[in-house]
Order: C-alpha cells, then sequence, then structure tokens
C-alpha cells in the first residue's frame, strides 16, 4: 500500500515525518537495518531521488546512520531518538494549545478536558 | 558539437514545428539534467507528442537543434534513447517470446533477464500471441520491453494514459523498480495526480511553448500546493 500524502507540503518532508514516526514508535527498531532506497522507494510510491532526499534529511537528524558495507541502519543512540521524540512531542502540544486557543478555551479549561479526555481515549479522534 | 554540459543529457535550442500552417511548437529550449525524472504536461494538443517524436528522431524540425547527451539527432542517438510511443507497435502474429527476440536482436543493451522477471508479474504465458492479450496487458507488454533496455534517456509517451489504476500502479511501479540514477525519463501525459509523487521535475507545455520548468517540491514548499492543483489553475479552460 502506497503511503498517503497531502498536497500542501513536500513529498520529502513527508516521508521524513513518516519514517521518523516508525522510529520513534518503535516499528522501525534502533540498530534495524532499513530497505534500500529502491524498495522504500517502490513501498511509499515515490521517485527514489526523492526518498533518497529524505533519508539524508534523516541522517541529518541522527536518526538513521550509514555504515560502508552495511547500508543504513536505524541509529543505535538513545539519545538522538529521545530529543527527536521531545522535539516532536513539543510540536504536537504547541499545535494543540494553539488550536485549542482558537476555539477560545482558556488554558484551564484544556487542562481540565485532557483530564477527562485520558478515559476515553481516541474514541472520536481525527485521524 | 560537443557539449560542454557533462550533466545534460538532452539540450533543446530554439526548436520549432510547423504542419502547415498550424504551429506545433515554438521556439522551445529545454536542459534536462542527467539522472532525474520528468513530467512532460500539457492538455491535448499541446504539442508533448511531437517534441517527444523529434526527439527520438522521427520527426524533424522546422528549425532550431536537439543534443542527447551531446550529440546531435541521429544514429548515434537512436541507441541511447528508449521510446514508448503513444501506442504499441507490437504485431497481432508475434507471441511473448518472439517480441523478446525482436527487441534481443534490435537493441545491444537489452536486459533479456529483467525483462523476464517483470513479465513474469505479468503471469503472460511465452506462447501467447499479441492479439489474444487485453489492451492493457499489450500496453504493459511494451512498457516493460522500452524498460528492459539500458537506455540514457527513456521517451515514455503517456504510458498511463486509457488503463485502469491497477495497471496504472503496475507501470509507475515498473518505471521506480527499473530507474538507475544515471538514467533520466520523460514521462508525457494529462493525469498528474498519479504520476506527481514519482517527478523530480516537470515541464509545462502550453500550445507550443514551454510555460514552466521547476521542480516538483519546489512547488509545494514555495506555493503550498499540489502540482495538480498548479496544472488545473494554469491550463483552466
Amino acid at each position: 500500500m502506497a503511503w498517503q500524502f497531502t498536497s500542501n507540503r513536500s513529498i520529502y518532508s513527508q516521508i521524513v515525518d513518516e519514517i521518523e514516526l516508525r522510529i520513534l514508535n518503535g516499528t522501525y527498531e534502533m540498530g534495524m537495518r532499513l530497505p534500500s532506497v529502491r524498495d522504500l522507494a517502490l513501498l511509499a510510491a515515490v521517485n527514489p531521488n526523492t526518498m533518497q532526499r529524505a533519508l539524508s534529511e534523516l541522517e541529518e537528524m541522527g536518526l538513521v546512520t550509514t555504515q560502508r558495507n552495511t547500508g543504513r541502519t536505524v541509529t543505535t543512540d538513545e539519545a538522538a531518538v529521545s530529543r527527536a521524540r521531545d522535539a516532536k512531542a513539543d510540536l504536537l502540544v504547541e499545535t494543540f494549545l494553539s488550536q485549542m486557543k482558537m476555539l477560545g478555551l482558556s488554558r484551564g479549561e484544556v487542562l481540565e478536558r485532557l483530564a477527562r479526555g485520558e478515559n476515553k481515549e481516541g474514541e472520536h479522534a481525527i485521524q | 558539437m560537443q557539449s560542454n554540459n557533462t550533466q545534460a543529457i538532452l539540450e533543446v535550442r530554439a526548436l520549432t514545428k510547423r504542419y502547415g500552417p498550424t504551429l506545433a511548437l515554438s521556439n522551445v529550449d529545454l536542459t534536462l539534467p542527467k539522472g532525474k525524472i520528468i513530467g512532460l504536461l500539457g492538455p491535448n494538443g499541446s504539442g508533448k507528442t511531437t517534441l517527444l517524436k523529434i526527439v527520438a528522431g522521427l520527426l524533424t524540425s522546422t528549425s532550431g537543434f536537439v543534443l542527447v547527451d551531446g550529440q546531435p539527432i541521429g544514429e548515434g542517438t537512436k541507441s541511447l534513447i528508449s521510446y514508448l510511443p503513444e501506442r504499441t507497435y507490437l504485431p497481432d502474429w508475434m507471441t511473448v517470446e518472439d517480441c523478446l527476440d525482436y527487441f534481443v536482436d534490435f537493441y545491444a543493451d537489452f536486459d533479456l533477464q529483467r525483462a523476464r522477471e517483470m513479465l513474469s508479474r505479468l503471469n503472460v504465458p511465452a506462447n501467447k500471441r499479441m492479439k489474444q492479450l487485453s489492451k492493457g496487458t499489450r500496453e504493459k507488454m511494451q512498457l516493460v520491453l522500452v524498460m528492459s533496455r539500458r537506455a540514457k534517456l527513456y521517451l515514455l509517451d503517456e504510458p498511463i494514459g486509457g488503463v485502469d489504476p491497477a495497471t496504472r500502479d503496475y507501470i509507475l511501479d515498473t518505471i521506480i523498480g527499473n530507474y538507475d540514477n544515471e538514467a533520466t525519463i520523460l514521462i508525457s501525459t494529462h493525469l498528474i495526480a498519479d504520476v506527481e509523487k514519482v517527478l523530480d521535475e516537470f515541464l509545462f507545455l502550453k500550445e507550443g511553448v514551454i510555460t514552466m520548468h521547476d521542480t516538483t517540491d519546489n512547488v509545494r514548499e514555495t506555493q503550498g500546493k499540489s502540482l495538480d492543483e498548479l496544472f488545473r489553475e494554469v491550463f483552466r479552460c
């Protein structure tokens, strides 16, 4: 199944997000060898050059490493993964809070709703 | 004339083509790099097929010139180019095996093993004749033959026109799976949404004139819209 992309952002940055997510949630385990660029491009149904660009960015982020001969693997550096997870979580919180502010909710109301929401986790979530 | 730009696989300068009073291509200038998948996009009648046929050496231009890997169009460039025409040309009486032999005889760069591998995914028996195959299967067969050459420039004229979405996926998989990063693939189509994920760059051709040449990522980054949306705006009727 090809990956889904939205139309308002570049495809390579959406691939970066998707692979980052898979690394952060453990779908791609630490130290795991990644498929080749061509195979990943086929999986995502995208141009191999686009996949290459996304992987280079993930390398710069420290989430993916390239070894001679063995190809690309997910990093084994737990600090790098945990840094990326923090950054991602902060970004999501920031987005969430600004959307709540746009709805006109105060900080107190938001916190109250969060506490209530824990019980019925994800029931009506917007994917 | 030798090209001093070693990164360019195709250079087109001041290319004009007239069919009697009709201007099909008007003063087209174009430089395409090596190792990219490029979309030649435009509505029906914009000159896409004419441009591809001139580069393939099947039509002569009215004026201007074309260099493929630094060489003028001729016998030498034909061996560098693998061309998929709009309509399949495999004769009805030929079997799948006959077609493979035909390509082996014609093209020194034809990779028979690769072609057989791809055909096995199609489940087409080697003794079937072309007339026994469906239109879609014949088109897939033709694409497999064209993509099995180790060419430097692939010219694909509407490879996904007139086939169902599953076949479209097979065709795009075949293109991605065979792509090697030295070769350039020029794909003409008006079905933008289906190809945009595989394009590095695109050209908009409007009434014989190149109106835009950019990277697909750049459109999304600077304009916040997909190529499909941009196309609909630019070519609104």
